[in-house]
């Protein structure tokens, strides 16, 4: 690609995404592909698809892949990495996947320190199911199941799981970015990197949460739907690293 | 010199492309592609930097940056 | 000559999977299969294997859909309990197409119910448990060197057939202590290319993957599916009889009922009856082929069984009126004595008209 200065990575598919227009899958897909091809492993990586609009993502990636029951992506990629330990293994989940069904798988991945990284796609909603609320909807957002907002004495509050799994001691790298405007993205894409490079070092768990839009069930254009993800979304999961390997730490 | 290619095919007409651009020669074109949206389009590419924020801003990678 | 040992059945089926080349293993402590998941977390870094204890059985399955996808042998066991979290996995299981080896030590139940021996997991293990047109391949072992046989043939099945394979075996056979000993199962290790380990140089990705959104391709995975599942029913079903030959009342039993109606036929003959027992050794695909042929001599069968009545539904099936089809089953992990089956046999002798 020596005439282009921007093109399609390897690690990606020359196929239509299936997915809403302006919605930030596509974004998040690429930059994981581009840093498979950086780091010039994608021929032993193995990927492990969610539930979820995204449960297509294994007719995306050019690699080996697995399509997991939901929220089971995690233990899927236990039973893979132990298996294969020298391949390069991640998984890609929602936020309904990942912080609902799936907590247990999630939680002692961490724990255990596998040697996995999950990119972790949080939307505040249930996208492919048509908008329904998810563990990590705000208070009074409107979604299809809290049609009057969502409401703390009823539905609890929402969840920050990066937050929670960086207390666990398995938990080698633990970031919040966004990909909402060029700079979040340039970030989004150095810690994705990061993880993958941390998972190469044979070090435990690292795990990328991604803010994202849904502007369909969100009900708004794509444009309005990275502003409200800059107010309200931001405001409530802070970005950040927050857990760090030892050494960067330093 | 630089400039944006377009797989209008690919393009969901999403918008995001048309906001990034730091020259403003990014904008919806009048034409529809084949599943009925109207593709992004570059008004002037003598005013391209190669910055590629178009491109990375896509979500169907619509955009390659060409030489 | 093979040596013979003295071991625990729930130990002799771990052991059995690693003579077998299995080297990962994922499950869960659930009471009476513990000392399985045990065992394997001794034996298996002596053979460095993969143990791991996951967080759930629901999380062991999907470990063994990861590693299965890989193209490794891989086993969990549990029971009836675990075994019920377990129904999504194996279906996802069976419509990836995966080979893998589920043991289940049946326990009482529905429910938490009890600890000791069941046989009420028959319909969750041959009619399907989870959602979906699909198959378990299911071994009934009834001593501890079958434990140990059916373990190894589980692997060779699985991999041939690309599909879960589960050993039914009960609280009683999984403690009890037998003589074993341990022979290479007959088939060789098959290639994967299916499998997703990583590419590797490999030009198109393997994907492991159970959805098919379109109802045309969804159907012919099915079709496909139907194929192999005809295939097996027509090549693996297996069983045991004895004194079949001259029998007018015919028991039918599996695991650790079949040696209880074992004894109890013992004591029939002795006493002039003619008695005879057909031992089915899998339960998917069913042996249909012997009930068709010895209810044409037979005057009526006794089904016995550590539950309701699930075994008997498909005996009738395959007795398809020809003969009466009568039951006598105990619940709630009540185990018969011989003498109480021989009780049964009397009464069904009388009733039935078998004489």
């Amino acid at each position: 690609m020596a005439d282009k200065i921007f093109a399609r990575p390897q690690a990606l598919k020359d196929v239509a995404f299936h997915y809403c227009p302006g919605c930030h899958h596509g974004i998040i897909h690429r930059l994981v592909a581009e840093v498979l091809d950086e780091l010039g492993i994608t021929d032993k990586t193995i990927g492990v698809a969610p539930v979820g609009c995204s449960v297509l993502a294994y007719e995306y990636f050019n690699c080996d892949m697995f399509e997991a029951a939901h929220g089971r992506a995690p233990a899927v990629a236990t039973g893979v990495k132990r298996s294969q330990p020298d391949a390069v293994v991640f998984t890609y989940q929602g936020d309904g996947d990942l912080a609902a069904i799936g907590t247990a798988e999630i939680v002692h991945a961490a724990a255990r320190g596998e040697r996995i990284t999950t990119i972790f796609v949080n939307n505040a909603i249930y996208g492919m199911t048509g908008g329904q609320m998810a563990p990590t909807s705000l208070i009074d957002q409107v979604t299809n199941t809290s049609p009057y907002g969502r409401k703390a004495e009823t539905a609890g509050m929402p969840i920050r799981m990066s937050e929670m799994l960086a207390t666990l001691d398995g938990a080698k790298f633990i970031t919040r970015v966004a990909v909402n405007n060029p700079g979040n993205m340039a970030k989004a894409k150095a810690a994705i990197k990061k993880a993958f490079e941390i998972q190469l070092q044979g070090d435990g768990f690292t795990m990328v949460e991604v803010l994202s839009t849904c502007p369909t069930n969100w009900g708004m254009t794509p444009i309005e739907a990275a502003g409200w993800l800059e107010k309200q979304l931001i405001t409530y999961y802070p970005l950040g690293q927050f857990k760090v390997p030892e050494e960067v730490a330093k | 010199m630089p400039r944006p290619v377009f797989n209008e095919e690919r393009c969901k007409g999403c918008e995001l492309c048309t906001v990034v651009c730091p020259k403003k020669i990014v904008v919806i074109s009048n034409r529809f592609n084949s599943k009925g949206y109207r593709p992004a389009t570059c008004i002037d590419e003598t005013k391209c930097i190669g910055c590629a924020l178009c491109a990375k801003t896509c979500p169907d990678v619509v955009i390659e940056i060409h030489k | 000559m093979a040596e013979k040992i003295l071991m625990k059945g729930n130990e002799a089926i771990g052991e059995a999977a690693i003579v077998a080349g299995c080297r990962h293993y994922f499950g869960y402590p659930i009471t009476p299969q513990t000392e399985l998941t045990e065992y394997m977390a001794k034996r298996m870094p002596q053979v460095q294997g993969v143990f791991l204890q996951a967080e759930s059985e629901v999380a062991a399955i999907n470990m063994v859909y990861g590693a299965a996808g890989t193209g490794v042998r891989v086993m969990t066991s549990s029971s009836s309990p675990g075994i019920s979290l377990k129904q999504e996995g194996i279906s996802y299981i069976a419509g990836a197409e995966l080979p893998c080896v589920i043991v289940n030590i049946m326990r009482g139940g529905p429910g938490l119910g009890g600890i000791q021996p069941g046989q009420a997991d028959y319909f969750q293990a041959v009619k399907g448990g989870g959602h979906g047109d699909y198959r378990n391949i299911v071994l009934a072992p009834n001593s501890v060197q079958e434990l140990v046989d059916m373990t190894i043939q589980a692997f060779d099945l699985a991999e041939h057939y690309r599909n879960p394979v589960m050993l039914l075996g009960d609280g009683a056979l999984g403690q009890m202590m037998e003589p074993v000993e341990f022979k290479i199962g007959d088939m060789a290790p098959m290639a994967k290319p299916w499998a997703a380990n990583g590419m590797r140089g490999r030009k198109e990705p393997n994907i492991i993957n159970s959805l098919h959104l379109q109802p045309e391709k969804l159907e012919q995975h099915n079709i496909h599916l139907q194929e192999k599942y005809a295939v097996i029913q027509a090549n693996e079903a297996r069983w045991e009889e004895l004194h079949t030959d001259d029998a007018d009342l015919i028991l039918v039993a599996y695991g650790i009922t079949s040696r209880i109606a074992r004894t109890a036929m013992e004591k029939a003959r002795s006493e002039g009856l003619k008695v005879g027992m057909l031992r089915p050794q899998t339960l998917w695909p069913f042996p249909e082929a012997p009930f068709q042929r010895l209810s044409d001599n037979a005057k009526a069968f006794l089904v016995l069984e550590l539950s309701a009545g699930q075994m008997v539904e498909d005996v009738r099936l395959a007795v398809n009126g020809k003969k009466p089809v009568a039951f006598y089953g105990r619940t709630g992990g009540m185990m018969p004595s011989p003498k109480s089956v021989y009780e049964q046999i009397v009464k069904t002798v009388q009733e039935k008209g078998g004489k």
